[in-house]
């Protein structure tokens, strides 16, 4: 199937953009806050902001668009949020001078901060009044890369929609706010007005979605009346009278469908810049009614929807992830900002959800080859084979997509946080591999948290010996330790020391974002805001989870055994020998490096030395943090993933007992160590299965596979019995690059002829030749697993 | 027999049966085929595999031989073979790899537990255990012991032979081997003594008698540049087929290289130094010779389409 050429143009178009910063929101936002509201409440006043810029911000139709609206006024115009941070021009320069992923800032632009925009927020944004209230033994933690913190310069909005805006338009949810409304009750209820407040900002920010549709309704009437082309005048008009109808009122077909979600989605990332791309979730499922409507009474062909669906797929493409500030300015590796769109699974009745439309859109994802949206497969006992086997016929394509999720383990997950069975079964992954109900949670990633640093931490009593600073607490001598349990009873103080502190700084950090700066049309489509009369921010939504992320299982488990193995359990070792050797990064220990990199059991072997270790420090971290209640009713629970932070990570340990140099990365997700695993994907399944994945909220395990396997049919079916017997383990995902180290090494040399290399990272795909050197070498030294 | 000699055992190995299957490579062969891709099992005893470019020139290797077999000559290493008695001291110290033992002792319980590892995996599409070489039928008692544990587990048994052997001894496992992967190379038993060192007399008959009590045999033909590429030999092999009372389907596995390395790290001379890949013109030719009689013919496990 080749694409039309309007869907190739706009492709192209996309895919060529530039990133460039633009101000447009940043002034329009600080018009807005530099005039006088009046004594507004803070929904209000949030409210009339989205408003103010709903109403200003610039609009266009691009040749041969039929799906509207943009975040910025352009594709690739990257918005700024400088009520949340405000970019200095140090940032600037960082982001239009870096060599990969860069923003192009106009002298313009840097006018404007420099003259307007920074003196206006200097003491005013979120960031400063967040660093502000953190303690210094959270800054200490920091700065020496324990964590990180996600929402210091991008807003809590971790969540994905339901299936709510196929059935209600938004006059519906006014309706309901109206209905909330009356029933206050301002006896009995303390926080009554608080409620009104919210509510009459939901209703504004509602009217504010409305009326930015009717804007792009004028002008694609305008643009039809001009129009000499006869096919384009009638496809203007359609997108007129489309965006007279919805939001507004509840979608009649597949395009009033698209749209409405696309317009929810640029009021979603318009109004802050959440954590992660919001996207519409189960797609299939949500659209399936409509098209089939549409086939049905001939109002709809196979190849509208289809080419709707690229128009679409090429929204999500021209809006990079937010350009970011300070040291993440200089980390951020990736344009993508995880919008991951679900196909698959089970409805919420339990039954296999995989339809036509389910099979249309992975043509889609095949033909498209975009790194955003992401797609995902929800691989259910449920479904048949073939779903499995046409999403691992495209994997075999080798762009990392789509990556693949046991729907079963993801229900079990969801209801043992205590979400109701439909909503578990409704819910889903999301950015990386996050689990959450769609439609109704807000489930916030607070930051990554760096595990082997923790562990070396406590082989130095504390003190960081990359900085010499004491920055944990003294867990005592280890050289005075007897037995690898005390070992591990010391690691266990050390994490909750640092849990404590993190969780401290979250709890803070909430409570700032539900004061400063609510969210009124996020809240209004999010299950329960309505009815509740509560922020998302404020745990309006029916479930509430915060997620910190452990980051370097692998080499956590792997730096643990290899000190039980040599120094308690063999005794060929003294600690004292140890020690020295990683504070010599090695230097002058080269057999002893060798040794325990070469003579030690390590994880992803199928070894149960090893793989019993990890379920330790699986239980550890567990226990550390599962349960603990967050500031919105909700709890904390734990993921495994790091996106690309395993290498920031990585880049402040110093040398580690595996054998590891000083500044390597760590290990990334559930995955083995980098060419640690040397028995196959098969052992590396059963390793990483020995976990407990169902009491976690999502853990990632990235495979690279030589593309022969797929090549074949039976290699397609081998592959989909390794899933399939993964997820008979309770895995919860599994991705895979398929390309061979030398063409990654071609990609490397000459970037030039590789810029469509896309290849799986983490979470996510992206192109090869933005990868940062090091995340580079690190996929390239990703263990390939071929057949023999 | 409790314990036999192997020289690897493979996880996801999915080229050598149904499903995802683990390989279990027993050592010793009577063969001596020139193309042979695992030539560290064609001895029974252990086998010292040298890969110099792994060598980080520590020395250790060379301190500690006792029959002062290896040295180190400016920056490359090296091992006289003859004084060389396998003892695996220098491998076991060699952290780099350079210096391997492939061989060793292996009970039938530690393979066992090594088989039934990855269970899971078999029972998702058919798998199970293949007992591959070397040649399993060179050590009869060991890989009958295994064949039985893995009958009363219910594993799914391959065996890869090359189907030289005692009468006897295919009697005995065939009722406990649920596919025979079988290997012909020649019919003209006077180039089958060229090519492998043995008579091909043994190979046929085994073959035959398999037949006639009908069990599962994927014949596989592998297909050797200027070694039995020649349409004389295809036909005489697809008389052969023909002819037994069990029509069984031919997979035709052309020639690779992948072997190559093995024999200069076993410093052994490798005789099929100049061959290449067959072109799909010979390939075509042996598929369609073959289905002229009747059979059923794949390449490397895939239906076969001419890429012309």
């Amino acid at each position: 199937m080749s694409l039309s050429d309007r869907v190739s143009r706009l492709r192209e178009q996309s895919v060529g953009a530039r990133a460039t910063v633009s101000a447009e929101r940043a002034q329009l936002m600080t018009e807005f806050y530099e005039q006088d509201v009046g004594a507004t409440s803070a929904p209000v006043r949030r409210a009339l902001a989205f408003s103010y810029l709903l109403e200003r911000k610039h609009i266009f139709i691009g040749d041969g668009e039929l799906i509207v609206g943009e975040r910025g006024p352009a594709p690739k115009a990257a918005s700024t949020y400088p009520e949340v941070c405000c970019h200095s021009l140090d940032d600037l320069n960082v982001l239009d001078s870096r060599e990969k992923v860069s923003f192009a800032v106009s002298d313009d632009v840097r006018r404007l901060h420099a003259d307007r925009l920074i003196p206006f927020w200097q003491g005013r944004s979120l960031r400063e009044l967040i660093f502000a209230a953190m303690t210094p033994e959270w800054k200490d933690a920091y700065e020496a890369g324990v964590f990180t913190e996600f929402m210091e310069q991008r807003a809590p909005g971790h969540t994905v929609l339901d299936d709510k805006i196929y059935h209600k338009g938004l006059l519906d949810l006014r309706q309901e706010i109206e209905q909330s409304l009356e029933r206050l009750d301002y006896h009995a209820d303390p926080r009554a007005y608080d409620k009104q407040q919210q509510l009459l900002a939901m209703a504004i920010a509602a009217d504010a979605l409305i009326a930015y549709a009717r804007r792009y309704a004028r002008l694609a009437r305008e643009l039809a009346a001009k129009e000499e082309d006869e096919r384009r005048k009638v496809e203007l008009e359609r997108i007129a009278a489309v965006c007279e109808h919805v939001p507004a009122r509840r979608p009649r077909d597949f395009w009033e469908a698209l749209q409405y979600y696309w317009l929810v989605h640029v009021g979603v990332v318009t109004e802050l810049n959440t954590w992660d791309a919001f996207n519409p979730g189960h797609l299939d499922q949500h659209l399936y009614p409509l098209y089939r409507e549409g086939l049905e009474d001939e109002t709809l062909t196979q190849e509208q929807a289809r080419e709707l669906l690229q128009c679409f797929w090429i929204k999500f493409n021209n809006h990079p992830a937010p350009p970011k500030v300070g040291v993440t300015a200089e980390e951020s590796s990736t344009y993508t900002d995880f919008a991951q769109i679900n196909l698959g699974g089970v409805r919420p009745d339990g039954a296999d959800a995989v339809n036509d439309l389910t099979y249309l859109i992975l043509d889609v994802v095949e033909e498209m080859r975009l790194v955003q949206p992401s797609a995902s497969v929800q691989v259910s006992k449920k479904n048949p084979d073939r779903f499995v086997k046409r999403a691992a016929r495209i994997i075999g394509t080798g762009f990392g997509q789509p990556s693949i999720f046991n729907t079963d383990a993801i229900v079990q997950e969801l209801v043992r946080q205590g979400k109701s069975v439909e909503d578990a079964r409704a819910g889903g992954s999301s950015g990386c591999v996050e689990v959450g109900a769609f439609g109704k949670e807000n489930y916030n990633l607070t930051g990554y948290f760096n595990m082997p640093k923790v562990f070396e931490l406590t082989l130095n009593r504390g003190r960081d010996p990359r900085t010499g600073k004491q920055i944990g607490i003294d867990t005592g001598d280890p050289t005075a330790f007897e037995t690898f349990g005390e070992l591990l009873d010391a690691y266990e103080r050390q994490l909750r020391y640092f849990i404590d502190i993190k969780v401290r700084g979250n709890n803070v950090i909430e409570r700032l974002w539900a004061c400063h700066i609510p969210t009124p049309f996020l809240s209004l489509i999010i299950d329960d805001c309505i009815a509740t009369g509560l922020d998302y921010h404020e745990g309006g939504a029916r479930y509430n989870t915060s997620y910190i992320q452990g980051v370097g299982l692998g080499t956590l488990t792997d730096v643990a055994t290899a000190v039980k193995h040599h120094v308690f359990d063999e005794r060929t070792l003294s600690m004292e020998e140890l020690l020295r050797a990683l504070a010599d990064d090695f230097d002058g220990h080269e057999k002893l490096r060798l040794t325990l990199r070469e003579r030690t059991p390590k994880y992803g072997n199928d070894d149960d030395y090893a793989d019993d270790v990890m379920r330790q420090l699986f239980e550890v971290y567990y226990e550390a943090i599962d349960g603990r209640p967050n500031t919105k009713g909700g709890r904390y629970h734990i993921n495994l993933l790091p996106t690309t932070c395993h290498i920031y990570f990585g880049s402040v340990v110093q040398a580690t007992p595996d054998g590891r140099r000083a500044g390597e990365p760590l290990s990334e997700g559930v995955s083995p160590v980098q060419g640690a695993d040397r028995h196959g994907p098969t052992a590396v399944l059963k390793s990483v299965a020995k976990m407990d994945h169902v009491r976690t909220g999502g853990t990632l395990l990235n495979q690279k596979l030589a593309p022969g396997l797929l090549g074949t049919e039976d290699g397609l079916n081998k592959f989909v019995q390794l899933v399939r017997s993964y997820f008979r383990m309770d895995g919860h995902h599994l991705q895979f690059n398929v390309v061979d180290a030398a063409t990654l090494r071609a990609a490397q040399a000459e970037p030039e002829k590789h810029r469509d290399l896309i290849v799986r990272v983490a979470g996510y795909s992206d192109y090869f030749c933005d990868l940062s050197l090091a995340l580079q070498e690190e996929i390239i030294a990703r263990t390939e697993h071929d057949a023999f | 027999m409790s314990s036999g000699f192997i020289f690897d055992i493979k996880r996801f190995a999915i080229h050598d049966g149904p499903g995802v299957r683990t390989t279990v490579f027993f050592k010793g062969c009577s063969l001596r085929c020139w193309a042979c891709h695992n030539p560290e099992g064609q001895e029974r005893a252990p086998d010292l595999m040298l890969r110099e470019e792994r060598c980080n020139l520590c020395g250790d290797c060379v301190e500690l031989c006792a029959q002062h077999a290896v040295s180190l000559e400016g920056e490359t290493l090296l091992i006289d073979r003859v004084k060389c008695d396998l003892c695996g001291r220098c491998a076991e110290e060699c952290l780099t790899g350079a210096i391997e033992l492939a061989g060793r002792e292996a009970t039938a319980a530690e393979v066992m537990q090594q088989i039934e590892r990855d269970t899971v995996y078999y029972d998702e599409g058919g798998g199970g255990v293949t007992f591959s070489g070397g040649e399993p039928l060179f050590q009869p008692g060991f890989l009958l012991t295994l064949l039985r544990a893995c009958k009363r587990r219910e594993i799914a048994t391959t065996l890869d032979t090359c189907g030289y052997a005692p009468r006897r001894v295919i009697e005995a496992v065939y009722p406990l081997v649920d596919l025979f992967l079988y290997d012909l190379k020649l019919i003209d038993n006077d180039r089958h003594r060229e090519f492998t060192d043995v008579p091909n007399g043994p190979i046929l008959g085994n073959l035959r008698w398999l037949a006639g009590v009908a069990a599962p045999v994927i014949v596989r033909f592998p297909l050797l540049p200027e070694v039995n590429d020649d349409e004389a030999n295809v036909r005489a092999l697809g008389e052969f087929l023909a002819e037994l009372a069990t029509l069984y389907p031919v997979d035709v596995l052309p020639y690779h290289r992948i072997g190559v390395d093995k024999y200069e790290r076993l410093s052994r001379p490798y005789r099929l130094e100049q061959a290449e890949t067959p072109p799909d013109a010979t390939v075509a030719t042996t598929v369609r010779v073959l289905e002229e009689f009747g059979l059923q013919v794949t390449v490397r496990g895939e239906a076969y389409v001419s890429e012309r």
